[in-house]
């Protein structure tokens, strides 16, 4: 099946090529940092993870978020989701192959990687976001590809990919609940240390990552054949509300226990993230403009009438999307590191290769994301003649 | 042609099946006995913890701007001097109170101790949770003595200890730390970029029957060193006697450093 992505139009060879040279280079920058080591990022003593840690935040949630087209559609029977499930299995191996490529990108010895393997070490979190990622990675490219090749043959996808589909339902949750973890139960990092942060977690990866399934719904709409149909995008929308609904609904949370008890510790991430500590805010217009975009979108999505109207609707995932990218991609991580063990303020701000490096991920991704599709595609237009 | 092809598969699956199970072969063959004898002098303790006498530390400091202990240990362990306060690597430092205490620090505290520089490393904590995240055992808690050490052949530089530490005890090498080295101390190895690294209480010093080179160097003796679980042992006696506190104890990491003041 592989074959129908070696065959396409001029115009989709030029965003191949372009993915491409942004792979390079963003290579190219990995290679200078493999000799010079993560001094050429903008990380420090005190915020020692930085954007790269940040990105693969983010798009755990955006690949966790394939469960809101299974789900509905293999548990409760919403037909209107069988032309697209594949789209989300596609988009969860793209996000996650994204996810593992930024935890490479990010450690100090990359070529140690195997010791994860070779000294199994079950009382880290990281290790166990290992497993479920590959897991997670592993299940989407055989369900995805197995129910798609018995699709292009007109039978019924083989009886042992059930069970898969079914585990796949907890193992997307479990992708973004190890995640949450990571952060969640450290001792001294108070903007981390809150029981909700899981569940802050599948709440935005509910919101961010259908938000882009709807927008490259939207976009395989105008460019080919495959329209996923109205009841379709018309369910989507309904779950991004939902689910950005209580995304904002989380922060208001935390923003409650932090301000009401007035715990310093708990208050000052937040103050970091909008008015600034101590001086320091570089944040502070990014998570304004998150703040501004989670409303817009809420507005936008929860009256039905701009919700169904498929301009608005663009532009309402769009203000989903990037309020989410901010909150998790920029604002999460680097916040749990300020202020620092010593109650001062060091401040992040990724540099030029570090940015390059980030870029020729996300690049890498969207090839991955591009030749799935085009494959998948392709094998629905054939049956669309 | 195709007999062949298939006694060659034959042939090869089964060498990959034997190459494969060699390390179990390996591992059960292996006997138990020791590897190597320690040596008869070493130092031992069932949870090695240090009091820092900040009186006598100032007093010192005050007389000579002494930091007679940090260059001690930065010299034996080949700790790099990088200017650079986002790069620096620290394995025993000196912080204001309002730092190295922030949960008790208020704008009433006696100007002295308000002033004065404190002194800070690891605190090899009883419950470390640098330990408890790595994921590859990189770091780990020495059983005969509870000492928190680093494998630096081992460590992945994932950084994930530093977002465990809630001390700041722990340097990463962002880059080559050898070039800041002005000289090097063979005896111990020098790190490679993309390492953590931490004061270990100078396990390698204790193996071999020394005391730790920063109680050592210190002229005030501000610095005691001693097993906190022995209760003849000279540190207990100075905790008996003396009001001591530490770092961020509601952390419940079990700091294994003690502070008078």
């Amino acid at each position: 099946m592989l074959e129908k992505a070696l065959r396409g139009s001029q115009r989709y060879w030029s965003w191949i090529l372009f993915l491409l040279i942004l792979i390079g280079v963003g290579a190219g920058c990995f290679l200078l940092q493999v000799s010079q080591g993560l001094k050429i990022t903008g990380m420090s003593r005190d915020v020692s993870w930085g954007f790269y840690i940040a990105q693969f935040t983010f798009l755990v949630g955006v690949a966790a978020s394939a469960v809101m087209l299974v789900l509905p559609y293999y548990l409760h029977h919403v037909k209107d989701f069988g032309r697209i499930t594949i789209l989300g299995e596609f988009l969860a191996v793209a996000a996650v192959s994204m996810c593992l490529l930024f935890i490479v990108v990010d450690l100090g010895r990359p070529m140690r990687l195997l010791n994860v393997l070779i000294h199994p070490t079950p009382n880290s979190i990281l290790f166990w976001d290992m497993i479920v990622l590959n897991g997670y990675l592993f299940l989407n490219i055989v369900i995805g590809w197995t129910v798609l090749a018995a699709e292009r043959k007109e039978v019924a996808p083989p009886a042992w990919v059930k069970p898969l589909i079914y585990i796949s339902i907890p193992w997307a949750v479990s992708i973004h609940t190890v995640t949450a973890f990571l952060y969640a139960g450290l001792p001294g990092r108070h903007f981390w240390l809150t029981a909700i942060m899981a569940a802050r977690f599948l709440a935005s990866a509910f919101a961010s990552g259908p938000a882009l399934l709807i927008l490259l719904m939207l976009i395989l709409k105008k460019r080919t054949k495959f329209d996923a149909g109205q009841p379709a995008l018309d369910k989507l929308s309904q779950i991004v509300t939902y689910a950005m609904c209580v995304s904002v609904f989380f922060v208001l949370l935390e923003l409650f226990t932090a301000f009401y008890s007035q715990i310093p510790g708990h208050m000052h991430g937040f103050e970091y993230q909008f008015i600034g500590l101590e001086g320091h805010g570089v944040l502070v217009p990014f998570m304004w403009l998150s703040a501004i975009l989670a409303v817009v979108a809420l507005t936008l999505l929860i009256n039905p009438n701009t919700r169904r109207n498929e301009k608005k609707l663009t532009v309402a995932c769009i203000a989903v999307f990037f309020s989410l990218w901010i909150e998790k991609g920029m604002g999460l991580v680097v916040t749990g590191f300020i202020p620092n063990p010593f109650e001062t303020v060091t401040e992040y701000v990724p540099t030029v290769p570090e940015l390059l490096i980030t870029l020729g991920v996300w690049a890498t991704g969207f090839l991955i994301l591009t030749v799935l599709y085009k494959t998948a595609i392709g094998v629905k237009e054939e049956k669309l003649g | 042609m195709e007999e062949s092809r298939r006694s060659f598969l034959k042939i090869g699956g089964i060498s990959v099946l034997g190459l494969s199970a060699l390390p179990v072969l390996q591992a059960v063959a292996q006997n138990d006995g020791p590897k190597f004898k320690p040596d008869p002098n070493a130092l031992q303790a069932r949870q090695w913890g240090m009091v820092i006498d900040m009186n006598k530390c100032w007093e010192e400091q005050q007389k000579r701007h002494c930091t007679d202990c940090i260059a001690a240990c930065h010299k034996v362990h080949n700790v790099p001097d990088i200017a650079d306060p986002k790069r620096e690597i620290k394995w025993i430092w000196t912080d204001k109170y309002e730092h190295v205490f922030p949960d008790q620090a208020h704008e009433y505290v006696p100007e002295k101790i308000r002033e004065s520089r404190f002194l800070l490393l690891c605190n090899h904590c009883s419950n470390p949770p640098c330990v408890r995240v790595c994921p590859t055992q990189a770091t780990f808690k020495r059983e005969q003595d509870g000492i928190v050490m680093m494998d630096f052949h081992r460590c992945i530089g994932c950084r994930y200890c530093m977002a465990g530490c809630p001390f700041g005890a722990r340097s990463f090498n962002w880059g080559d730390p050898r070039p800041y080295l002005a000289e090097q101390n063979m005896e111990f190895p020098t790190r490679t970029k993309g390492v953590v690294e931490k004061c270990n209480f100078c396990a390698e010093r204790l193996d071999v029957g020394q005391i730790p080179a920063c109680v050592e160097a210190c002229k005030a003796k501000a610095l005691v060193f001693g097993d906190v679980e022995d209760p003849d042992s000279e540190i207990r006696k100075i905790l008996d006697t003396h009001y001591t506190i530490r770092r961020k104890v509601n952390l419940g990491t079990g700091p294994n450093i003690y502070y008078i003041v």
